[in-house]
């Protein structure tokens, strides 16, 4: 009776399966998906393309003589960019001077000593600290720390070095406002800590508990097992953080802007005001014309070619770590 | 290796056994003692300086909160009253232009790298310059957008400022919606591949629906990101003190340039609305960015 009954329900079903669907849609859509990624591709090809093709014509007038010149001069038409490249340099270097040690610590906090409860208020602190706007660092710096600054650093410490050599030019202040390129530097370097303590942050989590627990079962301190095990470990990665963060330095705009003092003069003090690449653009372009908007394109064109160069090699690093 | 960073924070630190530490030479504990005391100090100045951010702009911003602010456009140089409506509703426009254009693509381009892509060089070769793309100076993008479509176009526009956010974020939507497509297990798309459905619908109907907070989370982050955007904006969609016209053609007010205009002008009354406007933006985005990461992170960890 079984078997009757199962022909039977076999045969009332009109149709055994479903008609296989079209492989129509599977490829529009696998199209549709490559494209996009294609597209990635493309945006990158075209941001270089349409900075060196604005840029040209500054670079064609000046040749590479604009990289070495330190001119920028609307009224006789002449520019140059080694004011603005030492700028970018010299801030986002000093930012990461203050800014890796400070990160470090912060990693090392949230991995070894934080007690477990406070990990997560902590570590999420430190990431909104990402998540401000740069325009916001820009105003908190020029309206806030530069004040301080001018009264509780600048103006002590010029007093102190004048007349002293090498010091006395490298920390005098001529006009002790707060803003300069040491101001930038500071105030880049706690915008890069969110990115530079995260991804160290997450490497120090990679690196097996084992490891750990050996170097403290041998009677090492927190010190010793920060020291000869976990940095050593993530090194590489490490590198790759603040390669990361240097890139984002190189090209921080905004915040900048505001507390560099915008200087197109060159001066050996980093307490004076200068002028990075971003900072430049940002307060010329619009009432930019003719050759001063090439130049302000050969600037980008510059940056573009540094800070990829510096990311290019941050990704390789951290990728590398994560592989291994 | 597969595990969320979540995952991870979830194991506890391994913590000395209570040392005995009358054994330990002076030298040895004094290192110890100087790297907590400067990591914990290190993490409070992050902490401070946060704290010292928020502080500055509530008690600045604060004040400028009144009806009229909501209500009413931005007033011309060294004129009194006047209000950010224009501003907050260019704002809104152009980034949720620049989250259309980006979601699609990048949620597209996110499953083409965790789904077709797993092992071709090409997609290696994309995943790797979308990482570039993401921590890429944003003033190249706005270079960009305004060699590509304000001089063609022959001026500032809202639609320019709109691409240029789309291309800021989806890098962001890019990469978190591959993470999270990466988390979805195999066996998913086996059963649904096993039940006859083609690659396209077993993705659309499973891995995405399994992946589906993640990739909302990932929409947030770059919303976030891009609110707050004041560079690309400034080349692309400039200001304009007037009511917003929907044709977005001319300069269209937005939050981030009225802010960099006004904090900086001499007029009393302008810098308060950039204070209040500062005050609008930065607790926005920070609100979306706590609201995307405990999506984020989840119920999981602790």
């Amino acid at each position: 009776m079984v078997a009757l009954s199962e022909n039977v329900a076999v045969a009332a079903r009109p149709e055994v399966a479903r008609r296989p669907p079209s492989p129509v849609g599977d490829r529009i859509f696998r199209g549709a998906a490559f494209a996009s990624a294609l597209l990635v591709l493309l945006v990158l090809a075209g941001i270089l393309a349409s900075i060196a093709y604005g840029g040209w014509p500054a670079f064609q007038a000046f040749g590479p003589h604009f990289l070495v010149s330190s001119a920028w001069n609307v009224g006789r038409e002449e520019y140059g960019a080694l004011v603005a490249i030492i700028g970018t340099l010299v801030s986002a270097l000093l930012a990461l001077v203050i800014g890796v040690p400070i990160s470090l610590g912060i990693a090392i906090y949230l991995t070894q000593l934080c007690p477990g409860w406070a990990r997560r208020p902590v570590a999420m602190t430190i990431e909104l600290l990402a998540a401000v706007p740069s325009i916001i660092y820009g105003m908190w710096g020029l309206f806030i720390f530069a004040p301080l600054f001018a009264r509780f650093v600048q103006i002590p410490v010029s007093n102190l070095v004048e007349g002293l050599p090498i010091v006395g030019t490298l920390f005098y202040a001529q006009v002790p406002s707060g803003v300069g390129v040491l101001t930038a530097g500071i105030i880049l370097a706690i915008m890069i800590v969110p990115f530079v303590a995260s991804i160290t942050r997450d490497m120090l989590d990679q690196i097996p508990t084992v490891l750990r627990e050996s170097a403290y079962g041998i009677g090492c301190t927190t010190w010793e097992v920060v020291r000869h095990v976990l940095i050593p470990q993530a090194s590489v990665s490490i590198i790759g953080a603040i390669m990361l963060g240097l890139g984002r330095a190189l090209g921080e705009t905004m915040a900048v802007t505001f507390v560099i003092g915008n200087a197109n003069r060159l001066s050996a003090s980093i307490f004076d005001p200068g002028s990075t690449i971003a900072s430049r653009i940002a307060n010329e372009f619009n009432e930019a014309d003719g050759l001063q908007l090439n130049s302000l394109m050969a600037l980008g064109c510059i940056l573009f070619v540094v800070t990829f160069i510096v990311l290019i090699i941050a990704r390789l690093l951290v990728r590398r770590a994560k592989v291994a | 290796m597969n595990a969320s960073p979540a995952a991870v924070q979830g194991t506890a630190p391994a913590r000395p056994a209570p040392q005995e530490w009358g054994r330990v030479r002076a030298s040895r504990r004094s290192a110890d003692k100087i790297l907590i005391v400067s990591c914990t100090v290190a993490t409070a100045l992050g902490a401070v300086v946060l704290g010292s951010i928020l502080l500055m702009l509530i008690i600045e911003g604060v004040r400028g909160f009144t009806p009229a602010l909501f209500t009413q456009v931005t007033p011309g140089p060294g004129s009194e009253g006047g209000g950010i409506a224009n501003a907050i509703l260019g704002s809104l426009v152009m980034t949720a232009l620049g989250i259309v254009v980006a979601t699609p693509i990048g949620v597209l381009a996110g499953t083409y790298l965790a789904e077709y892509g797993r092992t071709s060089k090409l997609a290696d070769l994309i995943r790797f310059l979308n990482d570039i793309l993401l921590s890429a100076p944003s003033i190249l993008i706005g270079l960009f957008v305004y060699t590509l479509m304000v001089r063609p176009m022959g001026g500032y526009s809202g639609w320019a400022g709109g691409v240029a956010l789309a291309i800021i974020a989806t890098p962001v939507i890019v990469r978190t919606t591959e993470d999270m497509l990466r988390l979805v297990p195999g066996t998913l798309r086996e059963a649904g591949a096993a039940l006859g459905a083609p690659m396209s619908i077993v993705i659309r109907s499973v891995t995405w629906r399994a992946a589906q907070s993640g990739i909302v989370t990932g929409v947030l982050l770059a919303l976030a990101r891009i609110a707050g955007e004041t560079a690309p904006l400034l080349f692309t969609a400039l200001n304009n003190n007037s009511w917003f016209s929907p044709n977005l053609m001319g300069g269209v007010a937005n939050l981030p340039v009225m802010i960099y205009q006004f904090a900086l002008s001499p007029y009393e009354n302008w810098r308060q609305l950039a204070w209040a406007g500062a005050l609008l933006i930065t607790v926005t985005i920070l609100g979306l960015s706590i609201v995307a990461r405990l999506v984020l992170s989840g119920p999981k960890g602790r």
